[in-house]
């Protein structure tokens, strides 16, 4: 097959207690280029966990994640110097949170909070950046009018798709998304589950999401995790595992959604 | 006439875990194969598993048991046995399919539904617009529908923007549920005819059709699904 077949990021037996709680346990996946993996569970059932140990904002209590830096070298992300981490952070990585206000910076301007990470990267230029940024709030389908304007004064759907733009100005590589549209209006939410999976099919993203709404994950996703209690106890292709779900939990899972 | 695809012993059964772990069993023993430019129609009352059979090929449903051998590229791959990746993979480059419903997010328009696994294909928009205006025409949904998402739409509106996706990106193997269930006479004419121009360009496609003369017109194999029936 002709897609790159060194995976984009590895993920081996990772687990995490909090103290004698289990937070997620003896995780392992593989994520590659262009493809984005949807983790469902309910809440408790250690999806955020698991997203925060694979993007390096908690330390794992056993297992490690491995990351194919843009060299090439696939490293393991404990081992990485500061300076390796902050180029994912800041550049390689985005990170969609559930609440707008906690991925974007709510006192300063629109403009500036897309312009902020092409500056963490090293750009100067003024006028290159405020471009860059009308640019990105025009993809988002944010009036570019509205620039110079706080997120404060945006709905929750326009801040929701002001930090997509913020996260995707860097051309990262893989983003993570915690409940990229729990909170909002179902018809905000179409408009924004239409925006992502239109971005992430032209810029070829990677994003592992993390959603309890399996209609978003069947939308969005070309794989699937399900998690109870801590474990993933079923994974496969989307519509494998919502159309021919194989584990009792699955089933409920599938069986519960209201049809509209 | 080369090989596109073969089933072998193909089985299914689901178990219910919601309702005691009651077994459902589907069909077993499935053998068929399909060849390039041929149409095999599978037939049987509905519950025989004809569209779970679909599934397995396309990869939707597991497949239990079985081999379900699929050439392309110069090389055979069993989907029964392969993992998600080549899955997506075969369905990016070979195999094709049309479900009975359409599933699309709530608020594309009907166009860009139809262009989506074009642009998919890397296809560029314009083209890909094109292309699928040709096609929309061709299955005479009105022009002015096209730029809405087909939410609002008729079942048979609907169900000729799911064909209209189907049928346009290049695919050898291509699988239809029902194409034709909710359409006039007319539509289903046009269908008979994209069909019949997929086999002439050497597309295998394996159907389900319940209309007895579009069955007539397309089909080159009737396989019977009931010899399949798995006793429970």
């Amino acid at each position: 097959m002709s897609a790159p077949e060194q995976p984009l990021l590895i993920a081996e037996g990772l687990s995490k207690w909090y103290g004698r709680q289990l937070g997620c346990r003896d995780v392992s996946f593989e994520l590659y280029e262009g493809e984005v993996l949807a983790i469902v569970g309910e809440s408790g059932s250690g999806k955020s966990t698991l997203l925060q140990l694979l993007s390096a904002q908690l330390e794992s209590s056993a297992g490690r994640v491995l990351y194919r830096m843009r060299d090439g070298m696939t490293r393991d992300l404990a081992l990485l110097g500061e300076a390796e981490r902050r180029f994912l952070f800041r550049t390689d990585w985005g990170y969609v949170h559930q609440d707008a206000a906690q991925g974007l910076r709510m006192a300063v301007s629109a403009g500036a909070n897309v312009g902020e990470r092409l500056m963490a990267v090293g750009q100067r230029h003024y006028g290159n950046i405020r471009g860059a940024a009308a640019q990105w709030l025009q993809r988002v389908e944010i009036d570019s009018g509205r620039i110079d304007d706080t997120p404060r004064t945006f709905s929750g759907g326009m801040r929701q798709r002001l930090q997509i733009a913020r996260n995707l100005v860097t051309s990262p590589r893989l983003v993570f998304m915690d409940e990229p549209t729990g909170g909002l209006d179902v018809s905000v939410q179409a408009r924004l589950l239409d925006l992502l999976s239109r971005l992430v099919q032209e810029l070829r993203l990677a994003a592992i999401v993390v959603t309890h709404d399996l209609g978003v994950a069947r939308l969005l996703s070309h794989r699937m995790m399900v998690m109870k209690d801590g474990r993933v106890i079923e994974t496969g292709l989307t519509d494998q595992v919502l159309d021919d779900p194989r584990e009792a939990y699955t089933q409920l899972l599938v069986s519960s959604i209201l049809p509209a | 006439m080369g090989e596109i695809l073969k089933l072998s012993d193909v089985s299914k059964t689901f178990t219910m875990h919601l309702q005691g772990g009651v077994r459902l069993p589907v069909v077993s023993g499935v053998t068929f194969s399909v060849h390039t430019g041929q149409c095999v129609v599978l037939a049987g009352p509905s519950g025989t598993g004809k569209s779970s059979i679909l599934k397995m090929i396309f990869g939707s449903y597991r497949c239990d048991e079985g081999r379900i051998c699929l050439n392309h590229a110069g090389r055979a791959t069993d989907i029964a046995s392969s993992g998600p990746r080549d899955i997506l993979a075969l369905r990016r480059s070979a195999v094709g399919y049309v479900s009975q419903f359409l599933r699309a997010v709530p608020r594309v328009p009907a166009i860009d539904i139809v262009a989506g696994p074009l642009l998919a294909d890397g296809m560029a928009e314009t083209a890909a617009r094109a292309q699928a205006g040709e096609i929309l025409a061709r299955l005479n949904l009105p022009e002015r529908l096209w730029r809405l998402p087909p939410a609002t739409f008729s079942g048979g509106e609907q169900q000729r923007v799911n064909i209209a996706r189907g049928f346009l990106p290049e695919r050898p193997l291509l699988l239809l549920d029902e194409p034709t269930a909710s359409l006039d006479a007319v539509n289903r004419a046009v269908v008979v005819d994209l069909i019949r121009r997929k086999k002439q360009s050497g597309t295998g496609i394996v159907a389900i059709v319940h209309d007895d003369d579009v069955r007539d017109a397309i089909a080159d194999v009737i396989v019977d699904i009931t010899t399949f029936a798995k006793a429970a």
